[in-house]
């Protein structure tokens, strides 16, 4: 490769690095500052982190935030999963292109129409049949399965596209009826899939901001609804101190999972090999 | 011992039963794929698409003093007179006042620029990325996805922290003796370019990098041999070639930043008009739910196009991988 090119493509890879990292890098460098002003350094201190778990709001926030991402995940991996199947291993059914739009439309919708648009429709069910009584847990939970099974149906739809069906035909000449392939072969195939799209609903439902906002009601605050009202006013230190949690607990979650994946990745390519070793 | 004529019946009882059960289990078999198909579709048929006529509906009433904030469209006058009102005062008061249009129009330059400068800054690092040694690049993946997981919200935050009068980015110039006085760079349009681009850099990097990667990279070095210059080859060959991943990135960073909420409003403060701000700003402050919800049907209108573009690319990408 010529030298010129490849140092300019080396310095604009540093640059997007650092342009990623270092405001992180900052928030938690912060967090540790024991002056109350936040870019002003006035020495170490972990005074900020005692001062956070000591605010009862904090806790109810994160209890409240945790329960919606928990239960958000569990049905979006369900339900995103059944739409991926649907749209992969049916063909051309009646609906079709409506469904496919449905799926990912809410990956691009902007959030503050979702937002609008579902807090209408609550509002609209509560005089027409008296559900919801009142918005928080439910509300929020629903608003969120709506676009997180959207993620899930796009992992599961390229995972299906990318798997070769060898084993499922295989299945199939043998006698297996469709129900018990999906059952006993494409599920647990796509098992990797459904926990990325389990782990990445659980995220999503943890960081939105604008749709819990939306369809929220009194007395239920999210973790970001509480942020979010913080730093309105500006910075403040106990917030680079929550920010510096979970950035480590997500950063470490990630490695982790990732870790796990590619040694699974590794074993199954290495079992693959032995197995096409031993046929003759 | 049973008789010739009791074994037939027997054994047309069993082919019967047979065929009955054949019949249950294709009838389950048709059923399950229903099931299958059916679920996602009831909810989305039901927490998706539905909301939206509620929205339409909504910005054809009036605003009034009550619960809810607005007159009912359809109203039953006498015995079975059926009165129907539709108001499009919400969409001509977009149209006459200038804050409106201005505020569309500089969330469209502002997305459209946004995404010309992830262009510029995500081609390099998704081409440097993809000509990276085997290990290499997974890390250098991971270090672009990892942002992806953490929160949004508190990414943005930092910013404030880097871009205040008193920030990081300040008060380093000043120790360097670069400035003297502060430059303001919070609550202004700069710092919401700065945010949109951190944020939504990582959404054109990864399609552009899968793009890459299926790239004809003998036909480079083809060129390469045959003479061209690198200029030509790229603008002959690498350009044209990843066209469907800068489309797909474009529209990936374009429709989500053009109804941006939380970065004008944490960035930009009150100086920067953008039309998803100002619709959060009717529906909360302002409680003016039929111009909150004229102002989305206005917004969606901007982007049913690049969205059916977008959709229509992700259906091919799945069709043919």
């Amino acid at each position: 490769m010529n030298q010129k090119r490849s140092i300019f493509l080396l310095s604009t890879l540093a640059f997007g690095i650092a342009f990623l990292y270092i405001p992180m890098v900052l928030l938690i460098f912060y967090s540790f500052n024991k002056s109350k002003i936040v870019p002003i350094w006035g020495g170490f201190s972990t005074k900020w982190y005692v001062e956070l778990f000591k605010s009862p709001e904090v806790w109810d926030a994160l209890t409240l935030s945790l329960k919606i991402a928990t239960v958000n995940a569990c049905f979006a991996t369900i339900l995103g999963t059944l739409a991926g199947l649907a749209l992969v291993r049916f063909g051309r059914f009646r609906g079709r292109t409506l469904f496919s739009g449905m799926i990912s439309a809410p990956l691009v919708m902007p959030e503050v129409i979702t937002g609008l648009s579902l807090l209408l429709l609550f509002i609209w069910l509560q005089s027409a049949i008296g559900w919801p009584s009142e918005r928080g847990f439910s509300t929020i939970t629903i608003a969120h399965i709506t676009f997180s099974m959207a993620y899930v149906a796009v992992i599961i739809q390229s995972r299906l596209a990318g798997m070769a069906q060898d084993l499922e035909e295989a299945a199939q000449d043998l006698g297996a009826k469709p129900l018990r392939v999906l059952t006993d072969i494409t599920l647990p195939l796509l098992a990797p899939g459904m926990l990325a799209g389990w782990l990445l609903s659980f995220t999503l439902s943890l960081d939105d901001l604008i749709i819990a906002s939306f369809v929220t009601g009194p007395g239920a605050t999210t973790l970001p609804i509480l942020i979010y009202s913080r730093i309105r006013l500006g910075l403040r230190p106990d917030i680079n101190a929550l920010a510096t949690i979970i950035i480590l607990v997500v950063a470490i979650g990630v490695l982790v999972a990732g870790y796990i994946m590619l040694r699974q990745q590794k074993q199954r390519a290495l079992d693959m090999q032995m197995t096409a070793e031993e046929t003759p | 011992m049973s008789t010739p004529a009791e074994e037939v019946v027997a054994i047309g009882e069993a082919t019967l039963k047979d065929r009955i059960l054949n019949r249950l289990t294709r009838l389950l078999q048709d059923q399950w794929k229903l099931l299958v198909l059916g679920i996602p579709y009831a909810w989305l048929l039901l927490f998706f698409l539905a909301p939206f006529f509620f929205v339409l509906k909504i910005s054809l009433a009036e605003t009034t003093i009550a619960s809810p904030p607005y007159t009912p469209l359809v109203e039953w006058v006498d015995e079975g007179i059926m009165h129907v009102r539709v108001v499009i005062d919400n969409y001509a008061y977009l149209w006459e006042d200038d804050l409106y249009v201005n505020t569309y129009l500089n969330s469209l330059v502002i997305s459209v620029t946004s995404t010309i400068l992830c262009l510029l800054l995500g081609y390099p690092i998704a081409y440097a990325i993809v000509r990276s040694s085997h290990t290499v690049k997974h890390i250098l993946l991971l270090l672009i996805i990892l942002p992806f997981w953490t929160s949004f919200l508190l990414r943005v935050y930092a910013w404030m922290g880097l871009l205040a009068d008193q920030g990081t980015i300040n008060d380093l110039l000043i120790a360097l003796g670069i400035i003297d006085e502060p430059i303001r760079m919070l609550y202004t349009t700069f710092a919401v370019y700065v945010g949109i681009v951190y944020t939504y850099v990582p959404f054109m990097i990864l399609p552009l990098y899968a793009n890459m990667e299926k790239l004809d990279w003998e036909l480079l070095e083809a060129a390469a041999d045959l003479g061209a210059k690198p200029m030509t080859t790229f603008f002959t060959i690498t350009l044209p070639a990843t066209s469907p991943g800068i489309l797909a990135g474009s529209l990936l960073v374009f429709i989500p930043a053009t109804g941006e909420y939380v970065i004008p409003d944490l960035l930009g403060g009150g100086n920067v008009l953008m039309i998803g701000r100002v619709l959060y700003n009717e529906f909360n402050a302002n409680i003016d739910w039929p111009v909150a919800s004229a102002v989305a049907i206005a917004l969606l209108l901007l982007l049913v196009l690049p969205m059916m573009l977008y959709q229509h690319i992700q259906a091919k990408e799945t069709e043919n991988p």
